[in-house]
């Protein structure tokens, strides 16, 4: 858990390239001979590092930016590579606003997200949503940065993965 | 006269108390629709008992009267320290000059008595100092550990008859008890008394849960939770402890309410993104669709002639709120102020709509009556939402959420004067209260 939130700060910094901390996005232990660094391919962490596994929205938006359509181009093409892989798109959103109104925001967020993905050729079978709304903050904060980051499509890996 | 009252925790009976020679006019009345009025100065000394074990009680009895009258506002319980008269038989009429001279206006005199069959029975007369007459005087009968309760009917028959308005002491309130840090907070459904008293948790914390609200007519709540998987309304039974899932719906369903007569639950349905309002009958289990626009249309709360409801939309660009007929025509939008306009909430008096605003980083809520006008802001916040109604339409709590890192939720109530807001005591932080109806 710790480190999926991790990851997703480091994607964001990534994504808005605002030059701050991409450092922070994976540990990357490469100092023996042994095996090569990185995930598994096919793992869910080779999912996270590839493609990304969160795109950002706008206030109140659940428009798709440049940034998250490409990133949604990656995780379409590793779907495509990986076909067995279900996924879960979950919708979340920043602390501004009420309760009810985020979770229906966060279920318009989970879809448009789908919804390009099935635009770039993943069956739809392999996608369910979910909204959180408010209710999964992956940062605790009550900042720009913070509720930038809490806006977001977040794609998980339900099944089909290499372990 | 005997009224029999029925209860889901117990029986219990109240009979009036005779009055003898003493009329049954008031002393001024308490006009609870001024803000920041002189309270009215009450004593309230401790209920008599004839052992150790009933001076405990009358003496609790006599603490929750106090505190709940203090809370209120409108009374003003005096320092039990400054009492002339010691009462000694809560029957005979007290040395009125004596409460006179401590400015006392009205006075509570009762007694707790134990029977042989472990029955409580408690009595009580309230006391008008200046014009030397009872007011109104009765008698309770229940179990003894239902102390608690009877000290809520106490209350609210004194408010009653000093206010001419319906009590709301003794009710009770559902809401998420939170638990952990902001990135892993734990919800659980918990119920507790109106003055924070009786905690209980009716889920473990294992699922998300949230949105929780009483029906006005019987003891169930409705209530979102993530057990299934996917977001969905449930239904509650607080006497039997069971759960169910309200409807087999195509995708999420969230942001429930009962209706005012408790046969049917409002809710808004999210398909492929798209949130809209339905409504399902809890006894056919039909369902009907109201609002289709492909906007966001979630937050419905009938209006209690059931006649309309009100919503929240951003058909119109941003969240502002509608109200329609029950059948979903005639759509209007009520709120063209400055700011983001949400879960609104009609009144138990029909007379007004709270809701949450947004503007400028803050969070208010306000009240706004049905045709829109009459916009009042009654409570401001970072992060303050989601209004519930006390059954008489005079106070209000709400849920407020401090910022950042640590951030704490808490509950919280204002008049709906704008006065009087204070925090509600829960065990723990708390969020998304919502008021029970009266219990009798």
């Amino acid at each position: 858990m710790k480190f999926k939130i991790a990851a997703a700060i480091g994607a964001a910094a990534m994504i808005a390239a605002c030059a701050s901390k991409p450092e922070e996005v994976v540990a990357t232990p490469s100092t023996g001979t042994t095996a090569p660094a990185g995930p598994t391919a096919g793992s869910v962490g080779d999912f996270q590092q590839t493609s990304g596994d969160r795109v950002f929205y706008a206030f109140d938006s659940y428009a798709l930016t440049g940034e998250a359509r490409n990133s949604l181009s990656q995780q379409a093409a590793w779907l495509q590579a990986y076909p067995s892989v279900k996924i879960q798109v979950a919708g979340n959103c920043d602390e501004r606003g009420t309760r009810e109104y985020n979770l229906a925001l966060g279920a318009r967020r989970a879809n448009a997200a789908k919804d390009y993905l099935v635009g770039l050729g993943i069956d739809p079978s392999r996608i369910t949503t979910i909204s959180y709304g408010k209710e999964r903050p992956v940062d605790p904060r009550s900042s720009e940065e913070a509720w930038s980051l809490n806006r977001n499509a977040h794609t998980v890996i339900v099944s089909g993965a290499v372990s | 006269m005997l009224a029999a009252v029925r209860t889901f925790a117990a029986v219990l009976t109240a009979a009036c108390l005779a009055a003898g020679a003493w009329a049954q006019d008031g002393p001024r009345r308490i006009d609870i629709t001024q803000g920041n009025l002189q309270p009215m100065p009450i004593a309230v000394p401790n209920f008599l008992g004839d052992d150790s074990r009933e001076e405990k009680i009358g003496a609790d009895i006599a603490t929750v009267i106090s505190n709940n009258l203090a809370r209120s506002a409108l009374f003003a319980p005096k320092d039990p320290a400054s009492f002339i008269e010691r009462i000694r038989d809560a029957d005979v009429q007290p040395r009125f000059a004596d409460w006179r001279l401590i400015n006392a206006e009205v006075l509570l005199v009762g007694k707790a008595d134990v029977t042989a069959e472990n029955r409580l029975q408690v009595s009580f007369r309230l006391w008008d100092v200046f014009g030397q007459q009872q007011l109104v005087g009765l008698r309770f009968e229940t179990t003894p550990e239902n102390w608690r309760r009877i000290a809520h009917q106490v209350s609210d028959r004194i408010y009653e008859r000093l206010t001419g308005e319906q009590g709301y002491f003794d009710t009770r309130i559902v809401f998420i008890a939170e638990s952990g840090d902001k990135l892993q907070r734990v919800k659980r459904l918990a119920i507790m008394d109106q003055d924070g008293a009786n905690p209980v948790f009716l889920t473990n914390g294992e699922h998300l849960v949230l949105t929780p609200r009483f029906s006005p007519t019987s003891q169930q709540i409705t209530f979102l939770s993530y057990a299934s998987g996917r977001p969905q309304v449930y239904l509650f039974n607080i006497e039997t402890g069971r759960q169910e899932i309200l409807g087999d719906f195509p995708g999420m369903t969230f942001a429930p309410r009962f209706s005012p007569d408790g046969a049917q639950v409002l809710m808004t349905l999210e398909q492929n993104g798209n949130s809209d309002v339905w409504v399902m009958d809890l006894r056919t289990r039909q369902r009907r669709q109201l609002t289709s626009a492909p906007a966001i249309d979630t937050s419905p709360s009938m209006a209690p002639d059931g006649r309309q409801i009100v919503f929240n939309s951003d058909r119109g660009g941003s969240p502002q709120i509608y109200v329609m007929n029950a059948d979903g025509s005639n759509v209007r939008r009520i709120t063209f102020g400055e700011g983001r306009y949400s879960t609104p909430v009609w009144s138990p008096r029909g007379d007004l709509i709270a809701f949450t605003k947004q503007l400028r980083g803050q969070f208010y809520i306000g009240v706004i009556r049905p045709d829109g006008t009459g916009e009042r802001i009654i409570a401001d916040g970072y992060q303050i939402e989601g209004p519930t109604w006390s059954p008489n339409g005079r106070v209000i709590m709400y849920q407020s959420e401090t910022r950042g890192v640590g951030g704490r939720a808490e509950v919280r109530s204002v008049d709906l004067t704008g006065f009087n807001e204070r925090r509600v005591p829960t065990p723990g932080d708390a969020s998304d209260p919502a008021w029970s109806p009266l219990l009798d």
